[in-house]
């Protein structure tokens, strides 16, 4: 359980998905320029990562990994279908993607409205098929510690673009040089906030 | 303009051709991509005994030196088995009693070296290297590290001639035949201490991995390097 | 077709523009994501550029040869199959046969499915425009951002480590370690000056070109 907390904490601050690998750099520039709708945004990635590592792993664990036909038969033991990960993850994740839109649409059309039209965008973020990625290269013991991984992550996310946007939100009104305005000063501050973050690193629960 | 029945079996016909063409390209290239993660293992394994190889002989090199390979129970019984396909990481998962770990035996000059394959945790990633003893079961004589997806510059260091140099002549049992392994320390090993080597500064987690890694994957093989010595007294 | 309408003046446009005004990373802010980790070294940034040429190349290529059947309800889903096919092909290839590099690039060959600018390019180019134009949009577009990715690359390495392409350019006597003056400078080898780093590019690209200029 410790170790669940954990890689949640770990995820957050030192495996930030922003600062530490710049996945989801894409939307995380384009949505940030007012807090609200980076709110919006980070929820939704928080809710698509929570779902789909979970979904990636049991694929990994029972589908793709090197043996893991093994529980069909004992005769599929050398089977290694690992080069089909790509293909199935990105599946995977696109059709949650519209399931989780076609749900959310159904049930909560006032979360829909808020939430609905950053869902497609979500499908060709790098950090949810990062998400995927990490969790299959760093070999989740279980289940429980993928989830919180995928969680962890997109709260990572959260923090990042919700901070970035608030600062962007101010500096709307200081004096920068006039080259620098926009994406460059974007940059150079998701430089600063990472160096920022870096200073978490080491800490362990 | 598209009817359902189109687009299914447009989709049906996409998926069957990308999956021949993957499984294709998958089962042309495995063997080159299995070679190359063979002929990496034998080098790793020649370093640690401070040979170094070129990639094209390395598979005559590993059967001029290598003399043997054993399968080694954490009571120190031990058989002689394929080391060299055992992986550490299903091995390590399994209970103490049931593991069969790898050991390979090199004999360099007339000299008889005893490799043990290490795997352990770093900062994001699996750590693994290779060290190997005298054959007094006490001095290292070489060691080799590799990882996963350490942070270059600063966890990545490891794997540098500068730490692996460090590891010659410690030993790994004090004088009163503890075993203590070898340390990594934070801040620098005092001059002198046969048991420790200092830490990469700013990689401290790596560091720790590596010294946990270490302490584990030797301590195992303490019983059969007891069994051995009494073994050769008896002889 | 003749050898004059293959390389035609428009076809030299569409490959050089996105070393400049056009550039994908700089201008466009695409595909940021999976490249930046990859700059520490030369080495795995050079490969990184040339995987990312490919694919956009022949994704571009292929959407391009198949736009006129795509079905437009399922077309997003066709063009992340069609890239993932080329990625996957990619990564194997480099796994065949630059097994060492494809090990530092680790997860990020996969992120280029995610890439922006190759889901950008097949949106904005290939659906719309014949194989051969689209080809070279790709490979302009993938060598544009290659560029940026050598440029960060460049210097992270030089000022982080002090080699280029793993030679040593800073001689070792100029170092503290050795009564020497020099140290490396450690944070170019922290992610985040990868992000400083382009900022910095951005300011000069468009301290040059005003009309790049962000009015909002």
């Amino acid at each position: 359980m410790e170790e669940v907390l954990n890689i949640f904490v770990k995820s957050i601050f030192i495996d930030n998905m922003v600062f530490a690998y710049f996945l989801g750099m894409c939307s995380y520039l384009a949505i940030s320029k007012t807090v609200k709708t980076s709110v919006g945004l980070g929820i939704a990635v928080i809710f698509v990562l929570g779902i789909t590592v979970p979904i990636n792993y049991i694929l990994e664990n029972y589908l793709l990994a090197p043996g893991a036909l093994s529980w069909i038969s004992a005769d599929f033991k050398d089977l290694d279908l690992s080069f089909l990960s790509f293909i199935i993850f990105i599946a995977i994740i696109a059709s949650m993607v519209q399931l989780v839109e076609m749900f959310i649409e159904k049930f909560s059309p006032a979360l829909y409205s808020s939430l609905g039209i950053f869902l497609p965008l979500i499908a060709v973020n790098c950090a949810i098929l990062g998400g995927a990625l990490f969790m299959q290269e760093r070999e989740y013991t279980s289940i429980l510690h993928a989830t919180s991984f995928g969680l962890g992550s997109g709260v990572g996310w959260f923090l990042a673009i919700v901070g970035i946007a608030a600062i962007r939100e101010k500096i709307e009104y200081s004096n920068i040089p006039p080259a620098l305005r926009g994406l460059g000063i974007s940059f150079i501050i998701t430089g600063l906030m990472g160096i920022a973050f870096m200073s978490f690193l080491g800490i362990k629960l | 303009m598209y009817s359902n029945r189109y687009i299914f079996i447009y989709s049906t016909i996409m998926v069957v051709i990308v999956a021949v063409t993957l499984a294709f390209v998958a089962t042309f290239l495995k063997p080159y991509q299995e070679a190359n993660v063979k002929t990496e293992k034998i080098q790793n394994i020649l370093s640690s005994v401070n040979i170094s190889s070129e990639k094209k002989k390395a598979v005559e090199m590993y059967e001029r030196y290598i003399k043997d390979e054993i399968l080694v129970k954490s009571d120190g019984s031990y058989r002689s088995g394929n080391a060299f396909d055992v992986s550490l990481k299903i091995e390590l998962k399994k209970d103490v009693a049931l593991r069969e770990m790898p050991l390979f035996v090199a004999e360099v000059d007339a000299a008889k070296y005893y490799i043990i394959p290490l795997w352990g945790r770093g900062l994001w990633g699996a750590v693994w290297g290779y060290i190997s003893l005298k054959d007094d079961f006490n001095t290292v004589y070489g060691a080799i590290f590799d990882h996963k997806s350490e942070t270059p510059g600063l966890g990545a260091e490891i794997v540098t001639e500068k730490f692996r140099e460090q590891f010659k002549n410690k030993k790994i049992f004090d004088e009163l035949n503890n075993f203590v392994s070898v340390k990594v320390v934070k801040g620098g090993a005092p001059e002198g201490d046969v048991h420790g080597v200092d830490a990469i500064s700013g990689g401290t987690i790596t560091s720790n991995g590596v010294n946990n890694m270490l302490n584990e994957n030797i301590s195992f093989y303490v019983n059969y390097f007891i069994n051995i010595k009494n073994q050769n007294i008896n002889e | 077709m003749s050898k004059n309408s293959i390389f035609s003046s428009e076809i030299g446009k569409i490959l050089t523009s996105p070393f400049g005004n056009d550039n994908p990373i700089t201008v466009k802010v695409l595909g940021i994501c999976s490249a930046l980790a990859v700059t520490v070294k030369l080495q795995p940034a050079f490969v990184m550029a040339l995987s990312v040429i490919v694919v956009t190349a022949f994704s571009n290529l292929l959407i391009s040869l198949l736009r006129n059947g795509i079905p437009p309800r399922i077309r997003i889903i066709v063009q992340l199959v069609v890239v993932a096919l080329m990625v996957i092909i990619v990564d194997q290839l480099l796994k065949a046969f630059v097994y060492d590099i494809s090990k530092q690039l680790s997860v990020f060959v996969g992120l280029i499915i995610t890439n922006c600018i190759i889901m950008g390019r097949l949106e904005a180019f290939a659906l719309a425009n014949k194989p051969w134009p689209s080809f070279v949009d790709g490979v302009g577009n993938g060598m544009g951002y290659g560029f940026i990715l050598i440029v960060v690359a460049f210097f992270r390495e030089l000022l982080g480590s002090g080699t280029l392409w793993g030679f040593r350019v800073i001689p070792e006597s100029f170092y503290m370690s050795n009564n020497g003056f020099y140290v490396d400078n450690g944070m170019m080898i922290l992610p985040p000056m990868a992000l400083i780093l382009i900022g910095v590019i951005i300011w000069i690209q468009r301290s040059r070109n005003k009309n790049l200029v962000d009015i909002s």
